[in-house]
């Protein structure tokens, strides 16, 4: 199987779906880009180059460049997918969430709800997530927790590329809204990834690591970070389980709680703000229906509840890293009742 | 799909299309340009519905041999518009050094203002200084021309100890509420109805200070450029509602934005504001029309859209190339000039100024940015210098919140 990266899975899915239906679009600001020269045809494709050479094969009225005006970008994907159309709608970074998500969550995620059951709304909302690209604070904001927050929503937040092309495809095929999002520093990470089209269901958690000690749930990039802690860990003898939800919306709750009744310990990692948060979120499922099986309170390494700063060196303090997170599992390992 | 065949012609979509793209022969043949001159100029107190005209001409100024013509030439003296020169000068030199010094590693990010300096260097004189700007990333011109340091610039664009803005925000973003320059935003359009509501406050304190708010041409499309001018129409808020239309927004060309089939500045009738167009690459032109509408807006007959009709001659930013999607000459041939060319040969002919003074000028403000820029990289460029890691929890609230200081603590820092 060949190696792939983040971004050329992420573009494969794309391209199956829009050969296998032709009701598959894409949309957004400046995803096509440079079409129609005689020099460079597609040469832009989107700004961190994912829809790239889409436009070339599938044209300018399937590639849509669009006007910066994201609340029309998602109302009109909205409306194309209640005509039958599956839209993939890009809203470039998810801090511009703020300017459309009405059209998100009052009325996509609800459609289906308010029109009696009649309205089918197959949209796809592909977003950037997270820090590290020295973006500011409103560029690199992790706000996947909102969104899974809304009833009507699905969320998906892939951490490698094998699941970014099967979550894609699924999301594309699925007949609700999904959002998608996808961590800007995960696009040149590569995995194993099939040439074939193939999906991932929703609402399962894959195991990235197995133990018998502390159990990390952690989701997007922070899934490579708390491998690495496992993986380091297991050297000095502790056994550290992986749990990478996939989907925050559908949650695996099943395979949190059964890997915690088993270790007996939980750390959470999430790269965004404690509050009101997946990490709040887990913890308070682990504390309703896995109380019993806990030997530690439960640790959570998150963003500080502050913006994100600029400043890389400030933003590699603000973000969670491997440092932080091996000491919240000493922390649970050490602790004495 | 089970929908009725019926005897109708298929529907069709329509996607606007850039007239070149890379390898075409630039032509720019089909821009409707009127004269220097030629264009009107209504009073002051023209009711909107008598000047529809305006948002679909063209004010210039300056005709093809630097001289000034028609009843919009503000008659300015020679030491102001030397002073015009020396701002956009000063800016265009800060913008070449900054874009190396980010090809150098020295910063991770910036955004040059090329080909539109007349905008903000021409408003800053008509403006006061405490007139509150709304800037996007392209007004750097308007900080130059107002006296901030260009060292605090450098040090926020270095992200070093001195940053004013402790490394919370992009190299570019600048604030400077001392100098009437509110916040840059990283999302779009975001200033438009800000700019709107500061004008009302200041209507509503009986203040005199007014406003000026700019947008790009790709911009105006956000809810938030249609909402601002619904509001200043409604509460005929003192503010200047800028559309600087450069052409290009990243790699979309403005037909994109909405513009193949009308005007940017036409968005205003149907809000019954009053609008005009102008070249933006016409310093002289830019003046008039800011001080046309500074002046109504000072009178309380509320706010005025302006385009400004200009070209990105640079990249969006660092960060994308433009000849990937445009013609690599077409910023050469755009049929309005280079605004600093224009006003040096407007000088010139005036018998104010010379090649010699022109070079002279350069060289001092060369030596100037050089001098500034030897400065903050003493202190440190991106990753050599850093800000207080404290200053992660500053300036969240007021006050700092108990649970800040516990994090920042629990962060060792």
């Amino acid at each position: 199987m060949a190696k792939k990266t983040y971004r050329q899975a992420i573009s494969e899915a794309l391209f199956h779906e829009m050969r296998r239906d032709e009701r598959v679009i894409v949309m957004g600001e400046d995803v096509a880009g440079g079409q129609g020269g005689t020099g460079q045809i597609d040469a832009y494709g989107g700004v961190l180059g994912v829809t790239k050479g889409l436009i070339g094969e599938f044209g300018p009225e399937r590639v849509i460049d669009t006007p910066i005006t994201e609340s029309a970008i998602m109302g009109a994907a909205a409306g194309a997918a209640t005509q039958g159309l599956r839209p993939v709608a890009e809203l470039m970074f998810v801090d511009f969430l703020g300017v459309c998500f009405d059209q998100i969550y009052n009325q996509a995620a609800k459609f289906r709800y308010m029109f009696g059951g009649k309205a089918v709304t197959p949209l796809v909302i592909r977003t950037m997530i997270g820090g590290g690209l020295r973006a500011a604070a409103q560029h690199s904001q992790t706000l996947y927790s909102i969104f899974t927050h809304i009833p009507g929503l699905k969320v998906v937040v892939p951490s490698n590329a094998y699941d970014a092309k099967g979550l894609l495809i699924q999301a594309i095929r699925d007949d609700d809204p999904v959002i998608f999002c996808e961590h800007k520093l995960l696009y040149d990470t590569e995995a194993d990834v099939p040439d074939e089209a193939y999906t991932i269901p929703f609402g399962e958690a894959e195991f990235t690591r197995e133990g018998d000690d502390v159990t990390i749930v952690a989701f997007s990039r922070m899934v490579h970070l708390a491998n690495q802690v496992a993986d380091k860990l297991a050297k000095d003898g502790i056994e550290v389980e992986v749990v990478d939800p996939r989907t925050t919306s559908p949650l695996d709750e099943d395979s949190i709680i059964e890997s915690v009744e088993n270790t007996g310990r939980l750390v959470i990692v999430d790269e965004a703000p404690p509050r009101c948060s997946m990490a709040g979120d887990i913890a308070g499922l682990v504390a309703r229906e896995a109380f019993g099986a806990l030997k530690a309170p439960i640790e959570a390494v998150t963003c500080p509840h502050t913006p994100v700063p600029f400043s890389p060196a400030l933003e590699d303090l603000y973000i969670p890293s491997a440092e932080k997170i091996e000491a919240a599992v000493r922390k649970v390992m050490e602790y004495k009742p | 799909m089970g929908h009725m065949i019926r005897n109708e012609p298929s529907l069709s979509l329509h996607i606007p299309q850039p007239k070149c793209r890379p390898g075409d022969r630039v032509d720019f043949s089909t821009l409707d340009l009127p004269a220097a001159g030629e264009a009107r100029r209504p009073d002051v107190d023209t009711h909107p519905d008598e000047m529809h005209d305006m948002a679909y001409g063209l004010i210039r100024v300056l005709d093809d041999e630097g001289r000034a013509v028609g009843p919009w030439d503000p008659k300015l003296d020679g030491q102001t518009l030397r002073k015009g020169l020396r701002n956009m000068l000063l800016t265009r030199i800060f913008d070449d050094r900054m874009y190396r010094a980010q090809r150098q590693g020295k910063t991770s990010f910036y955004m040059k203002c090329t080909g539109e300096e007349a905008i903000s260097c021409a408003q800053s004189l008509v403006l006061h200084h405490d007139d509150m700007c709304f800037p996007t990333y392209r007004q750097q011109g308007m900080l130059i021309s107002r006296g901030y340091p260009i060292v605090d610039m450098m040090n926020q664009i270095y992200n070093n100890a001195r940053d004013p803005l402790k490394g919370h925000q992009l190299p570019i973003l600048y604030s400077a509420r001392d100098y009437g320059f509110f916040t840059i935003s990283g999302n779009l359009g975001t200033q438009f109805p800000q700019a709107v509501g500061w004008a009302m406050a200041s209507a509503y304190k009986g203040d005199s200070r007014i406003a000026s708010a700019y947008i790009g041409d790709g911009s105006t499309a956000t809810m938030d450029f249609h909402h601002a001018l619904t509001f200043a129409a409604v509460y005929r808020a003192p503010v200047l509602l800028n559309i600087v239309n450069n052409q290009w927004a990243i790699s979309s060309f403005q037909g994109i934005a909405g513009g193949e089939a009308t005007t940017f500045a036409a968005r205003a009738i149907g809000y019954g504001l009053p609008a005009l167009r102008v070249d933006g690459n016409d310093f002289l032109a830019v003046h008039a029309a800011t001080e046309w509408a500074a002046e109504r807006a000072r009178s309380n007959r509320g706010a005025t859209v302006i385009e400004f009709y200009t070209y990105r001659v640079a990249g969006h930013s660092t960060s994308d190339d433009p000849s990937k999607y445009r013609p690599a000459d077409e910023a050469e041939k755009w049929p309005l000039g280079d605004p600093i060319e224009r006003l040096k040969q407007h000088l010139i002919v005036r018998g104010e100024w010379s090649q010699e003074d022109h070079q002279a000028l350069e060289a001092e403000l060369d030596a100037e940015v050089r001098a500034a820029a030897k400065e903050a990289e003493s202190i440190g460029t991106l990753g050599k210098s850093m800000p207080s890691p404290k200053a992660i929890f500053e300036h969240v609230f007021k006050e700092p919140d108990w649970r800040h200081i516990r994090q920042r603590q629990e962060a060792g820092i």
